[in-house]
């Protein structure tokens, strides 16, 4: 078990390499990357949208009873801030993303593998790392810093519902406290985030699509390891992001 | 020119090809027969370079393919016509980008020019252009899907070395004939090395230089039809066997088929 794991990941690892090496070559299939663009971003953003409502208005009215005890109420934006901006924002965008898009694109690479295509393309001299993988991780890098803005947006405005109908502080108190705290720091380790998430997106679900074996199967085993996989390791990778950069930068926070 | 030099290769741990050893010359077109399984389709792979053996070279042109860089590879496979078993179509595009394909992605020509050359190309392998150029792969038959792959893979500029894996299989006997008088041509006018796997053993008359026989991944028989008919290999008369009637009949030029 472990023992897989670690070869796994060496075998992860070599990937990315090979596709960051892809990205930096000079051919680039544009209306491919386009067509991931639209694909990933539009396609996600009622996904995106519902999820950023709910964990919003969730955690606002959860903040809002804590913080009536003390009489707090006021700090309602503060923490908002920190808890959509810095955490939830990104780490439940990149989630819904790799549940989406990652399942997506393994499955699609997989089912071309199974039936010949990625070795017809190879036939005519096409590399399915430039024509494939690259598209696609260039439009998450995009992309998911983007649906996590929309994301953030979307959970202060639920959080604000909440904040006027629930918590009963005024339109200022909330907005005012919001934008005491979207400062560098905060907006930086937010969108830091998201576009580490989006290379750990593309090079798992690629790899696993090119990896995968076993027909039909074998596609669909290797689509739910990429879903499974990708999560954890956002989780992981948030994890230690808000432990190293935040002891780096704490000055801006 | 191709030559294999004591060929193994195995996929994991499952031995395919053991000590496989043949050349095809220039402008020769070579025929491989031989049980299912028993590993020509993965020669056929091996040449293109999808997979490198573990021992043994595959020479293309004085090169081997297997140690060359990747950008090598692809302007070497450029030269290189493949028609896979299964079509192996892009099932994302339309018959048209399919046949297209190569003229879309490498050369710079117009919309306009390359639409005329793909409808003349789908005239060409008997399909009506009109009616299935703007379909996808999966709407069409399996004989229908293997014209479209065999008119994508002739589309591709200058083919020096065609490799056919099954080309007539799921064709009718009119399209049958069409596909093997294309092989044909392309060998006699424009000097190809054709490399085809067919169990059709009466089609292959027609394109037959010299045949190869595999069986469990060794070569059972390598030489002409003469020699083909007179081999007393168990291994080939068992492949042969069923065929006996259909190979007496060509010989006697009574009627061709079986
Ligand atoms: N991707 C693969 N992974 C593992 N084994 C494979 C793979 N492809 C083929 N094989 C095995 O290699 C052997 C040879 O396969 P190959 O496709 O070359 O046979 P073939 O002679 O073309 O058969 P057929 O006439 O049925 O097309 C088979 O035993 C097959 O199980
Ligand atoms: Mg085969």
């Amino acid at each position: 078990m472990l023992k897989t794991f670690a070869y796994q990941s060496q075998e992860i690892l070599f990937f990315a390499v090979r596709m960051i090496r892809a990205l930096f070559s000079r051919t680039i299939y544009v209306s491919e990357t386009m067509e991931q663009m639209y694909l990933i971003g539009v396609g996600s953003l009622f996904l995106v949208g519902l999820t950023g409502v709910f964990a919003g208005q969730g955690f606002a009215y959860a903040f809002t009873v804590e913080l009536s005890d003390f009489g707090a109420t006021t700090y309602l934006g503060r923490i908002m801030v920190i808890a959509i901006v810095r955490e939830l924002g990104p780490v439940l965008t990149g989630l819904m993303i790799a549940a989406r898009v990652a399942s997506g694109i393994t499955a699609e690479i997989g089912a071309m593998k199974s039936s010949n295509q990625l070795d017809a393309m190879v036939a005519f001299g096409i590399d399915p790392m430039k024509k494939i993988a690259v598209p696609r991780l260039i439009a998450l890098v995009v992309m998911l810093p983007a649906l996590t803005i929309f994301c953030d947006v979307i959970g202060l405005l639920g959080a604000y519902v909440v904040a006027i109908f629930i918590t009963h502080i005024t339109s200022t108190q909330f907005w005012s406290a919001v934008f005491d705290r979207l400062i560098f720091g905060n907006i930086f380790v937010g969108l830091l985030k998201p576009v580490l998430f989006s290379f750990v997106i593309a090079f798992v679900a690629c790899y696993k699509g090119f990896t995968s074996e076993g027909g039909t199967k074998g596609v669909g085993r290797a689509t739910t390891e990429s879903v499974v996989l990708s999560s954890i390791l956002i989780l992981v990778v948030n994890f230690l992001i808000t432990k190293v950069v935040f002891s780096l930068i704490k000055g801006y926070l | 020119m191709i030559e294999l030099r004591n060929v193994s290769f195995s996929y994991g741990d499952q031995p395919v090809l053991r000590d496989v050893s043949f050349t095809v010359a220039h402008s020769e077109s070579l025929v491989i027969m031989g049980p299912s399984g028993g590993g020509k389709s993965t020669i056929l792979r091996l040449i293109l370079g999808l997979e490198c053996p573990q021992e043994g070279e595959i020479i293309i042109n004085s090169d081997n393919i297997c140690v060359m860089k990747e950008k090598d590879k692809r302007k070497l496979r450029k030269k290189i016509g493949m028609v896979f078993q299964d079509g192996g179509l892009f099932d994302s595009l339309t018959v048209g980008e399919n046949v297209g394909y190569y003229l879309i992605e490498h050369t710079k020509m117009s919309y306009d020019e390359i639409e005329e050359k793909v409808v003349k190309m789908l005239g060409f392998v008997g399909l009506d252009a009109d009616e299935v150029i703007d379909k996808l792969p999966e709407q069409l038959s399996g004989g229908m899907q293997r014209r479209v792959a065999i008119g994508r893979t002739l589309l591709s500029t200058d083919p020096k070395i065609m490799l056919f894996d099954e080309p007539t299989t799921g064709l009718d006997p009119q399209a049958t004939k069409k596909v093997l008088h294309l092989i044909q041509k392309l060998r006699d006018e424009k000097s190809i090395s054709t490399i085809a796997v067919t169990h059709q053993i009466v089609d292959s008359f027609a394109i037959a230089d010299r045949y190869l026989v595999i069986h469990e991944g060794e070569v059972a028989f390598d030489g002409d039809v003469m020699q083909l008919r007179d081999s007393a290999d168990p291994r080939v008369l068992a492949f042969l066997s069923p065929f006996r009637d259909s190979f007496k009949a060509v010989y006697e030029r009574k009627f061709i088929g079986g």
